[in-house]
């Protein structure tokens, strides 16, 4: 089997503003990220051979691509849940490194605020049926599906309530800090431990503020074969591994699966690292943007990735690890925590961090000489859940 | 002979106290308390509970249910049938609705004796529950309480046996309800004690008493209904029954759970019976039916827990404004989180065997339990990965521990906050759900748990049920 390390290369990108959008629709979103993408990469409209698209709910098929008017070319609609954005671009990647297009575009959007609602809808109220039919499932929320998470590592590494909310609170005032510093994000206040830790709880032990906002969003990638990638700019981003893996219910299932750790997320790592040939991933890998839609994922994913040994992130966290000045500064733009989640986009938007980061361009936020960065995603959520991760570098 | 097998009750764990009532009216509440549905529980759910207990307190399964109500959750769609898929009754068994009048517990032994006398059925279980609602600010919200008792009626081992049966019936209008009515309307109270209870229950049981050639020192117990304690001790003197003879209505603690009510109290009065002594049992509504009981050797081979104190201790009080809430008395603002999915008439079709008594499977290969409430029927082994090699495995009756959980918030829940929970059946099997009849100071991982089935969200008009986790 072949890796798609250094096959292809991402050569421009765009984003939107997160937050709530109210004065734009689906179709504004999609305009703003991809044209942003197409000036950064110095191409048209018209050089777009084959597009994928992510999108959870805001929109189906390929018309859904409809307002940017490309002319008659293979459009796909990809949805893997919150890793959807991660999930449009391995699509599009894959075509390249298939060599069946040398110019692609890889876009996800979400439109969650023209609801009127204050949560996500669907899915997210897991236990329904994938097609909204049912059901006799349990109607908890996506906040307490992640706070069996919190709730069980406190259990399971003997940390009491006050010890575990602080150190899931270090993690938002972090990816808040980050935020306040990226005029993109949804949320730029900057918040104190307490604040988090007093914060109305919405799943115990998640409060308000470990929480990640519920925002609009778009975020585009120009894809290209790695070969030809410096003819549209001098400093393309390579890809060095994609991964994917899928869980069926295991862990919801099977009483070996503990909460503390999730078997997708470290499958993900372990491929992609082979892929990209990374070793020691917290000595190797710049800086990562991961998939904190609440805090108690983050605490997990940092041992997941191998960022963090077993049991150690709480080490980790207090000693400042994974800020901007730490050893691997992790979520630079604030993170789905604070630059906010517009699912379909999210993967995309962390690629946008990265890419820039990689390219230097990264302003107050801004990681030294980062050489391989990485983005995270989990869809679904602990014990069945999708964990994705894509690694990319400045050198081929 | 035929008689009693086996006995049951269920008592929900919420009280309302007559003071709370008096502090929502202003007016004097008095002492005492009526134990109140959980806004998870109804008469169906309360009957499920009920039989369980009662088949598992002699071992025995029955061929028959009958369920008697006046609050069934369906005006059409028999509520036995539910209570007999629950607690895993066999496809055969015969199952009917008993309703319309308090009467129908006792209509439904009657049947059940008849059925097992003329041999139609070996072992009927009969299910009495309750769910009545008063008019707020009204007499009978004071009075009414819930509850659930069952009696299995049988041959084999009878710890009673019915020695006497007598029924007259009267189209006496007191307490009536129409289909357009949310409440019970009821006539005058003097009118219906000296028009209509005291006299019918007075005669009936005079009759039956002579019928049989007893008097009233001849029974170590006198359980009958009554609408209240003051008709119950108005019947009491007058039928010359020492106040030692007469079973506790148990009006201060429960109310008076209607249909369940007398059950209930038959069941608290095998608890402090002995061979050879008798009971008269006596139910009231368009007329009365009463029996006499002899109590047998088997007595003892009934399991007497929990008893009725048992039942009764460790009550939750709660306030007026969530007994509105659950009662559905209030209108609330809507969630603005988005809507459940509504439940699917053919995927709850598909799913039968989970929502009935929580069916999942067992791999024949590696062994392991497994069930999902989401496309349940495993086609696919999770352990092994072998494919369409099950057999049904049950997990209704296992007990389990919490191995994670989370307090929500967000969840859309007449009792907020949530609790969900990740269950770890003891010998094996994992299942997400709710949980339910917790106190969430004493909520942490490794608590143990047993299964109840209540009713989740609704939809569709659907009555949405499944099981759900409560603490041991």
């Amino acid at each position: 089997m072949e890796s798609i390390k250094d096959k292809v290369a991402i050569v421009g990108m765009g984003c939107t503003r997160f937050g709530e959008r109210w004065d734009m629709g689906v179709e504004d979103l999609l305009v703003e990220a991809a044209y942003e993408a197409f000036q950064d990469a110095g191409i048209e409209p018209k050089d777009i051979q084959a597009a994928w698209l992510g999108t959870v709910f805001s929109g189906i098929s390929a018309m859904t691509l409809a307002p940017l008017g490309l002319q008659y070319i293979p459009i796909t609609r990809v949805e893997n849940m919150c890793a959807t954005g991660s999930e449009a671009l391995r699509g599009a990647a894959y075509a390249i490194a298939a060599g069946v297009c040398d110019i692609a575009l890889a876009i996800g959007v979400e439109k969650l605020k023209d609801s009127g609602q204050t949560g996500v809808k669907g899915p997210a109220i897991v236990g329904d049926n994938p097609d909204g039919s049912s059901s006799i499932g349990s109607g908890y929320s996506a906040p307490a599906s992640f706070a069996y998470l919190g709730t069980r590592y406190f259990s399971h590494y003997n940390i009491d309530r006050d010890e575990g909310k602080r150190m899931l609170a270090e993690i938002a005032v972090k990816n808040h800090l980050h935020g306040s510093l990226n005029p993109k994000a949804h949320f730029h206040n900057i918040l104190t431990v307490e604040q988090v830790m007093k914060a109305p709880i919405v799943a115990w032990p998640l409060g308000l503020f470990d929480c990640c906002g519920v925002s609009d969003g778009a975020a585009a990638a120009i894809v290209v074969r790695a070969d030809m990638a410096k003819s549209f700019r001098s400093d393309p981003v390579y890809i060095k591994g994609m991964a994917i893996s899928a869980g069926a219910r295991q862990g919801s299932m099977r009483q070996d699966y503990d909460y503390v750790h999730i078997d997708e997320n470290v499958r993900a790592a372990q491929q992609v690292y082979a892929q990209a040939g990374v070793k020691n991933p917290r000595k190797e890998i710049s800086c990562a943007e991961v998939h904190d839609c609440f805090t108690a994922h983050e605490l997990i994913v940092y041992e997941d990735l191998g960022f963090s040994p077993r049991g150690g992130a709480r080490e980790d966290i207090f000693s400042g690890t994974f800020t901007l000045k730490g050893e691997l500064p992790i979520n630079t733009d604030g993170g789905l925590k604070c630059f906010g989640h517009p699912l379909g986009a999210s993967g995309l938007r962390m690629m946008y961090e990265m890419y820039l980061q990689l390219q230097g361009k990264a302003g107050p936020r801004q990681v030294r000489n980062p050489r391989l960065a990485m983005t995270h995603n989990l869809g679904g959520n602990a014990g069945a859940g999708i964990g994705c991760c894509v690694i990319v570098g400045n050198e081929k | 002979m035929v008689g009693i097998t086996s006995i049951g009750a269920y008592i929900p764990k919420y009280r309302l106290s007559l003071e709370e009532i008096g502090k929502m009216w202003q007016t004097k509440g008095g002492p005492g308390e009526k134990s109140v549905a959980g806004y998870d529980e109804d008469a169906v759910t309360m009957a499920v509970a009920a039989s369980l207990d009662c088949m598992k307190r002699k071992g025995s399964q029955a061929d028959g249910l009958y369920l008697a109500t006046t609050t069934a959750p369906y005006k059409e769609k028999q509520s036995a049938a539910i209570v007999a898929g629950a607690v895993d009754l066999e496809k055969t068994t015969h199952t009917a609705d008993f309703s319309n009048t308090l009467r129908a517990g006792s209509a439904a032994i009657k049947a059940a004796f008849d059925a097992v006398k003329g041999g139609s059925a070996k072992n009927v279980l009969v299910v009495a529950s309750d769910c009545r609602t008063g008019a707020p600010k009204g007499k009978l919200e004071h009075l009414l309480g819930d509850g659930a008792a069952a009696v299995m009626i049988g041959k084999k081992n009878p710890v009673a046996i019915i020695e006497g049966v007598h029924s007259l019936y009267s189209d006496f209008t007191d307490f009536w309800r129409t289909e357009k009515d949310s409440f019970i309307q009821w006539g005058e109270g003097r009118f219906i004690e000296e028009a209509g209870y005291m006299p019918l229950m007075t005669e009936a049981m005079k009759e039956l008493m002579e019928k049989y050639s007893f008097t009233p020192k001849d029974f170590t117990k006198a359980v009958f209904y009554a609408p209240d304690s003051r008709n119950h001790a108005g019947l009491t003197k007058a039928l010359n029954f020492d106040k030692n003879q007469v079973q506790d209505p148990l009006f201060a603690k429960i109310g008076n759970a209607g249909t369940a009510a007398a059950m209930i109290m038959l069941v608290a009065a095998f608890e402090e019976v002995r061979p050879g002594d008798r009971i008269l049992f006596a139910t009231y509504g368009d007329g009365v039916d009463a029996f006499i009981f002899r109590i047998t050797e088997n007595i003892s081979m009934i399991k007497r827990e929990p008893l009725m104190k048992d039942r009764l201790d460790g009550s939750v009080p709660i306030d007026y404004g969530r007994y509105l809430l659950w009662r559905d008395l209030i209108s609330v603002e809507a969630s603005s989180l988005p809507e459940r999915a509504e439940p699917s008439l053919a995927t709850r079709w598909r799913e039968r065997k989970i929502i009935r008594a929580l069916y999942g499977s067992k791999c024949r290969k590696c062994g392991t339990p497994q069930i999902h409430p989401i496309g349940q029927r495993a086609r696919v082994c999770v352990s092994c990965q072998a494919k369409d090699d099950f057999e049904d495995y049950k997990f209704s009756d296992k007990t389990g521990k919490l191995f994670t959980y989370a307090i929500d918030q967000l969840q859309p829940t007449k009792n907020p906050p949530g609790l969900n929970g990740v269950i770890d059946f003891d010998g094996g099997g994992r299942l997400i759900c709710e949980l339910t009849d917790y106190d969430l100071t004493q909520v942490t991982t490794g608590m143990a748990v047993e299964m109840t089935f209540r009713k989740l969200h609704q939809g569709k008009g659907i009555v949405n049920y499944f099981w759900k986790a409560k603490p041991i």
